[in-house]
């Protein structure tokens, strides 16, 4: 037997074989134990001893074509096969996937963490205090006595006791100032409350505020302190003015105006065509303030400032209704997941 | 406060623009909160004077020959006020009035019209249109009417803070502009009147710490006719006062002008002598605006012989009032008590531009500089003849002006600049502060001690003048400066975890974060907290959010029943916040509510989603217990009797013990109640339990494989899964590893009453690997143990 006609006819029942089963019974017809290259290496005796080593060599390189061919051939076949299966296995990829209900943070949470993260990252801690105030902490230790004119400002919702709903977050620093010793460094956010209702009011609103109490605090540092956190929360460079006003807890005081995030400053209706947004008070913390919560004005002096946690939300997400903020829409409060 | 542009500039001109001096009121504190003009749009109107008035042929009509400076023209016109020598505004042939009316040659039932004569409403300059307007005497004929009456002046409205009531005149506002500005103030001339007549009425202080000044003074015979001029018309109203009659205006100027409130009473309807003094217990009196006020002996009044008659500071009453026909008048010119005005205007709601002032403090010397000038101007337009003035007081209650020092290094260290000794010298000059005293000081600098003028009731500490010293340099001129602390690392809870890491979780739970009010309906609160105590407002704004809340059911069901009416299929929401439980000591509890209703997923082509139901809720719940404790271990959930819950789905939720919060679906009638379909539920905890967060401790893991064995028990209905576990937990100890109950099924080849549970149990020993046949065994046993403990068979 030629073992060049073989070895054709093996590879070509090779590439014929269509399956695994088929494949295995070529591997078996020629290089099994009774396989007919397995045949000829054993007929390899009768032949002339001079032959020998070359068709002994021509037979086994004829075996080792044929288990190579065979592997290829299997590798392919696998190959053919996946490539079926993966055919039957196709889906749509324009087809939705398969969600998991969606929660989210209502976007004056978000803010309120926005603002938190960029004081603490200062070395700021954070103080939310209770929402139900005695008058002291609300009113008087704050250098509001009793019928002074800032309180018709501020519209307090009372209980039969005398207690009342705070209307600033400024009795939580009086808590801090209390309880704590100087130096401070403190963010109070936190739910408030005033008798108001319309637009741009709600009777519950957020606010946050810091206090800063150290020695040789200044006015300068209250502007540098206000400018920085401005730049960082709406991450734009807008300008800033600072225009005097008067709280009783703070001397000097002033009122905060950032340039319109909307126009800036060209004029619009989001800024009432001033070109400006007032987004928070602020001043030195007044010395009847200090002395009344134990500190010492002559040694210490601070900064505190407060600003609307509902009001930067609606101007960072340009939202034009306050009241949207707790109605609690779905389809308003997603928006912002 | 708010006032003409131009009525400003008599007072003071700096040189700058409208712009520029609205910025600087705004950057002073004075806040412009708007600018209006003061007229609108007009062209082609001048003075004209009418020389003659002839009948017109028809009814109601006359034909006047007017001179418009240039010369005669006939203008026909049906006012009732025509006269010869009326100064009126004339619009021209070809004029133009506001609303774009054009004026044209006009031919009136046969009589050429060559314009027309305008009645104050038609120039747009207030509501009258019964007349021509009377320009009155002093305009030159033909002029303009926009420069003429300054047309092109501005009302400008300034928001002011309440301790800057010294701006509450044009003389204040002047004074801050000059201060501003470094220019004098042009002080309007107010000379003495002397008096005519001898009728004076005494006035006797009975309560000088509420009224330590007084001035009154009696004017007889003024001309009840007379009308107020057109130029004091036109200033009242730029400063948005409408002009009543000469009395009342007069009063109304002098104290927009001077800051000075002052009242005329009708004298005729006085008896008596006057008497300032507080309200008797049971006294009444009827105000002006014709409300009947209750008094007590905490209200100031001005009396007369036969009661009170006006509230000091506040509003006069009904008896004494200036009437159309008062001829014979009262003038009260007065320094009341700040906080005696504010006590008694807030206590009876009363808001006046008077209580406005006083509240926040007139200057105490300015009622004898006020009365002249009222006299001056009332006499000069109704005539009358004045009496003395006469002033009651008693000087040791005006208020105080304490000296005030200001040191140079205090100044420096809190506005963060520096200041050299003359410039301080300089501010305080120009902001009028009387310097007592000037001293050189090693530590502090220069110290400048200064008294506060009697129209600044806002300086009584030194950080009062370094507001002012750093107001008038300007804020901008102040530096922006980060201040330095040390970089001490932050602490940060180790067994506690924040709220927003709650509040993350609850959203990575699928949800959604709502804020609801803190007051709420009191129906509503009964409802869904029928036992409770309850904080209730005093003054609420309305009966829907009148009682602060005891648990967060009232604000979660009320969210999902909005979003119900808006098409919602499904709903998980969550809220962290306060609740308000009134006790012995008021308890502000922070507390996580959650609430699940409808689909349990997103709809979708995959699979019809049924309802959420109470495992829905109970996993959620478990998933965020096992976050903030680690595992479950400590975790139980205890039969309940909640009425707001359904009986049937309801549970406590017992950590170390402790009732620490429950869940379930809300009790069907109260669903029902509150209109919120099927299938609501919910649960609460405290966040003191969830917040808390144990320190992780690491466990050894076995190296050992595990091995698990399912098996089936049919056990009563009555018997609980928890029962099972704990049977199992019990007899098994450490040995097994975990228990999963995988399946429950209910069929009548059981048995009716009762249910085959399937549970898998993993084993696993941490010192070898378990063999068959101690796997055997462990099952054998624990088998036993439910066949004795809770009559279970095996399937």
């Amino acid at each position: 037997m030629d073992v060049e006609k073989v070895l054709q006819a093996a590879v070509a029942a090779t590439e014929a074989a269509g399956s695994e089963f088929s494949l295995e019974e070529v591997r078996v017809r020629y290089l099994g134990r009774k396989g007919e290259l397995t045949k000829l290496l054993k007929g390899l005796g009768q032949l002339p001893q001079e032959r020998r080593p070359s068709v002994g060599a021509a037979i086994n390189a004829a075996k080792d074509e044929l288990q190579s061919k065979l592997d290829a051939r299997r590798i392919a076949l696998a190959s053919e096969q996946l490539a079926k299966k993966m055919a039957t296995e196709a889906v749509d990829v324009t087809l939705p996937g398969r969600r998991p209900a969606r929660g989210g943070l209502h976007p004056v949470t978000q803010t309120l963490a926005r603002v938190e993260d960029i004081f603490v990252g200062a070395g700021y801690q954070v103080f939310a205090g209770l929402e139900v105030e005695d008058d002291y902490h609300n009113f008087a230790a704050l250098n509001i006595p009793p019928q002074h004119p800032a309180r018709a400002m501020h519209d307090t919702f009372y209980f039969a006791d005398g207690s009342l709903l705070r209307t600033h977050t400024s009795p939580a620093q009086v808590h801090v100032m209390e309880h704590q010793g100087p130096p401070i460094r403190v963010i109070c956010p936190g739910r408030v409350y005033r008798r108001d209702s319309d637009l741009t009011h709600t009777p519950m609103f957020h606010q946050i505020e810091g206090l800063v109490i150290d020695r040789g605090i200044s006015f300068a540092h209250l502007k540098g302190t206000v400018a920085d956190f401005v730049q960082r929360f709406f991450e734009r460079d807008l300008d800033l003015r600072f225009r005097p006003s008067h709280f009783p807890f703070t001397e000097p005081s002033a009122e905060v105006d950032v340039q319109c995030v909307h126009c800036l400053g060209s004029g619009c209706r989001v800024c009432s065509h001033t070109g400006w947004l007032e987004i928070m008070g602020c001043g030195l913390v007044h010395p009847t303030a200090l002395s009344m919560s134990g500190i010492d004005p002559e040694s210490w002096s601070g900064f505190a400032f407060g600003m609307g946690g509902d009001r930067l939300t609606m101007l960072l997400h340009e939202v034009n209704d306050m009241r949207l903020f707790f109605e609690n829409d779905l389809r308003f409060l997603e928006q912002f997941n | 406060m708010k006032f003409s542009e131009a009525w400003l500039r008599e007072w003071v001109n700096p040189a700058i623009n409208r712009a520029q001096l609205l910025d600087q009121l705004t950057m002073a504190g004075l806040e412009v909160k708007a600018v209006t003009p003061v007229a609108p749009k007009s062209d082609g109107v001048v003075v004209a004077r009418v020389e003659q008035v002839a009948l017109h042929p028809a009814k109601g009509l006359s034909v006047c020959q007017v001179n418009d400076g240039r010369g005669r023209r006939q203008i026909v016109c049906g006012a009732s006020n025509l006269q010869p020598g009326l100064v009126a505004a004339l619009a021209k042939v070809g004029a133009v009035l506001p609303g774009g009316v054009r004026i044209e040659q006009a031919d009136i039932h046969g009589v050429a019209s060559a314009g027309m004569l305008c009645s104050a409403a038609e120039l747009g300059l207030g509501e009258r249109s019964d007349g021509i307007l009377n320009l009155g005497a002093g305009y030159e004929l033909g002029a303009d009417l926009g420069d003429a009456l300054t047309l092109d002046d501005v009302s400008i409205e300034v928001d002011l803070t309440p301790n800057r009531g010294d701006c509450l005149s044009l003389r204040g506002l002047a004074r801050e502009l000059g201060t501003l500005n470094n220019l004098p103030v042009q002080q309007q001339p107010a000379p003495p009147v002397a008096a005519q007549i001898d009728a004076a009425l005494a006035v006797d202080l009975e309560a000088a710490e509420g009224c330590p000044r007084y001035l009154g003074r009696v004017i007889r015979g003024l001309n009840a006719n007379a009308e107020t001029p057109l130029w004091m018309q036109e200033r009242l109203r730029r400063s948005g006062l409408r002009s009543i009659d000469p009395i009342v205006d007069v009063t109304n100027y002098v104290m927009l002008e001077l800051g000075q409130p002052m009242h005329a009473f009708d004298l005729g309807a006085l008896v008596g002598t006057i008497r300032v003094r507080w309200a008797q217990a049971g006294e009444a009196l009827r105000l002006l605006d014709g409300s009947e006020l209750q008094l007590d002996p905490s209200v100031l009044v001005i009396a007369d012989a036969a009661g009170a008659v006006a509230i000091a500071g506040v509003m006069g009453g009904e008896r004494s009032g200036v009437r159309p026909n008062t001829s014979d008048v009262f003038l009260e010119s007065a320094y009341f008590d700040p906080l005696t005005v504010a006590r008694t205007a807030r206590r009876f709601g009363l808001h006046t531009d008077a209580s406005h002032r006083y509240e926040r403090g007139v200057d105490f010397d300015a009622p004898a500089m006020a009365m002249e000038r009222a006299t001056g101007l009332l006499t000069s337009i109704a005539g009358g003849s004045p009496g003395p003035t006469l002033a009651s007081e008693q000087a040791a209650h005006l208020p105080r002006r304490n000296p005030v020092s200001l040191r140079q290094n205090r100044l420096q260290e809190l506005a963060g600049l520096n200041f050299d000794a003359q410039q301080v010298d300089a501010l305080l000059a120009r902001l009028g502060f009387r310097l007592l005293d000037r001293a050189e000081t090693e530590a502090e600098g220069t110290v400048w001690t200064i008294a506060p003028p009697p129209h600044r009731f806002d300086i009584k500490i030194e950080a009062d003048l370094i507001e002012e010293v750093c107001r008038i340099q300007g804020y901008p001129n102040i530096p922006s400066i980060l201040p330095a602390a040390p970089l001490a690392p932050r602490p940060v809870a180790l067994e506690r975890s924040g709220e927003r890491q709650l509040q993350a979780q609850m959203a990575g739970g699928g949800f959604q974060e709502v804020i609801t009010y803190s007051f709420v309906d009191p129906l509503r609160q009964e409802l869904l907290d029928p036992k409770a105590e309850r904080l209730v407002l005093a003054n609420p704004m309305s009966s829907e959010q009148s009682v602060m809340r005891t648990n967060l059911l009232p604000g979660l069901t009320e969210a999902l029943r909005f979003n119900q009416s808006r098409q919602q299929r499904r709903a998980q929401l969550f809220e962290l916040g306060l609740c308000f439980r009134p006790g012995a000591a008021l308890q502000q509890v922070l507390m996580l509510g959650g609430l699940m209703w409808g689909e349990r997923g997103l709809e979708s082509w995959h699979e019809q989603h049924a309802g959420m139901d109470f495992f829905d809720l109970k996993g959620a719940v478990e998933r965020l217990l096992e976050w903030a404790l680690g595992d479950l271990d400590a975790v139980t959930f205890k039969a309940t009797q909640d009425q707001v819950l359904h009986p049937g789905q309801r549970a406590t939720i017992v950590v170390d013990g402790d009732a620490v919060g429950r869940l379930g679906r809300l009790h069907p009638e109260i669903e029902q109640r509150l209109q919120l379909g099927d299938g609501v539920y919910v649960f609460e905890i405290t966040g003191e339990a969830i917040l808390a967060r144990p320190l992780r401790k690491f466990a050894e893991i076995p190296k050992t494989p595990s091995a698990r064995r399912d098996l089936a028990v049919v056990v009563d209905e009555a018997v609980s899964a928890q029962q099972i576990r704990d049977t199992l937990a019990k007899t098994l100890g450490a040995t097994l590893k975990d228990l999963c109950l995988f399946d429950v099924y209910r069929s009548k080849d059981i048995d009716l009453h009762k249910k085959s549970i399937a549970i898998g149990l993993t084993f696993q020993s941490f010192s070898s690997t378990l063999t068959d046949a101690e796997i055997s065994r462990h099952l054998n046993k624990a088998i036993a143990a439910l066949q004795a403990e809770l009559g279970a068979r095996m399937r």
